[in-house]
């Protein structure tokens, strides 16, 4: 089974440019409907199959993205 | 195991490095410029030698480029970095010097610097980004402008009869005796990311040898100058950049 993982996302640094979405495998990420004080649309977790690949926070040009996975337990 | 539990100190896995400050980058959504900014950073992070690097900002885009690295940084005048860095480095062998530029800054108004820096073999790491346009001034075209490509001053398409052909400036760095390590990469999808990381990475490394130039070119984006959306940018970029400008390393070091 795949390492599970977690994301939090600093919407306020967020640009909404969409870079991170094409970049995740697992299609967790999608924009909000909200803005956020700059007026962009900001990007969120829709879902928990994240796995910590971090692909999404090494394109992100504003560095929005910090990424969480779960250590390897023994026998996986 | 629930999902609170994962986000905790020694489950990190990716944060934002701390030898980029926390201002919020001027850069427009999707652009280039902030990702390269941020692999240098990581680069010198990794490497440990924050406190004995100095960059060199350039004119354009990322004139800014002071704010966002937490290293000692100088303003150059449009297209002299590689002159300012050369003065640094002789001064300051010790130090890791590296310039930041774009396209408009290093290969056309810095045209001269830049080959003659590379030429004399100066121990510095030059980062070159190049998205074929004038981002900050308007999107007006560059040297590096792709034959046909549409820009706020060749609206029709550059005309390589009357505005000249795009200027491949890293193949031409590449030829020159004093340059040690010459490639060309772009960070707009994660496994490009790392190379051009790698490639930053090897590059600084280098610096300790005293061999000569290390040149790293990054074709990157401009969604605003291009009037795209980011995502529809990197897809033209590859689509139409990538055969022009391929990527890949044109100098290696000899074994």
């Amino acid at each position: 089974m795949a390492r599970k993982g977690d994301i939090v996302i600093n919407i306020e640094r967020c640009k909404g440019c969409e870079v991170c979405l094409s970049a995740c495998p697992h299609e967790v990420l999608a924009l909000s409907k909200e803005v956020n004080s700059k007026g962009y649309h900001y990007v969120v977790k829709v879902n928990s199959e994240c796995t910590g690949c971090a692909n999404c926070a090494i394109v992100c040009p504003d560095a929005v993205i910090t990424v969480y996975r779960e250590k390897a337990t023994s026998g996986q | 195991m629930s999902e609170k539990s994962i986000i905790s100190p020694e489950n990190l896995v990716y944060e934002k490095t701390g030898v980029m400050t926390d201002k919020v980058l001027h850069y427009c959504p999707g652009c280039g410029h902030g990702t390269a900014h941020r692999i240098l950073a990581e680069a010198i992070d990794e490497l440990g030698i924050q406190g004995d690097t100095i960059g060199v900002a350039p004119v354009g885009c990322s004139v800014l480029a002071y704010y966002y690295f937490d290293v000692d940084m100088q303003e150059a005048a449009h297209g002299r970095a590689p002159a300012v860095a050369t003065g640094i480095k002789r001064v300051m062998p010790e130090k890791y010097v590296f310039t930041y530029q774009g396209d408009g800054d290093l290969a056309a108004i810095g045209t001269a610097e830049t080959i003659h820096a590379c030429n004399r073999g100066e121990n510095i790491l030059v980062v070159f980004i190049n998205n074929g346009i004038y981002g900050m001034t308007g999107g007006q075209m560059a040297p590096t402008t792709l034959p046909g490509m549409k820009s706020s001053t060749s609206p029709f398409g550059r005309d390589v009869s009357t505005m000249g052909n795009p200027l491949k400036i890293t193949e031409l760095v590449a030829q020159l005796p004093g340059t040690y390590f010459v490639t060309r990469q772009s960070v707009h999808v994660p496994a490009n990311v790392r190379k051009a990381k790698r490639a930053i990475k090897k590059a600084l490394e280098y610096q300790k040898l005293n061999r000569g130039t290390c040149f790293v070119e990054i074709v990157s984006n401009c969604p605003y100058g291009w009037k795209m959306t980011p995502v529809e940018s990197n897809k033209w970029m590859e689509e139409n950049m990538f055969p022009f400008y391929p990527l890949g390393d044109i100098k290696v070091p000899e074994k």
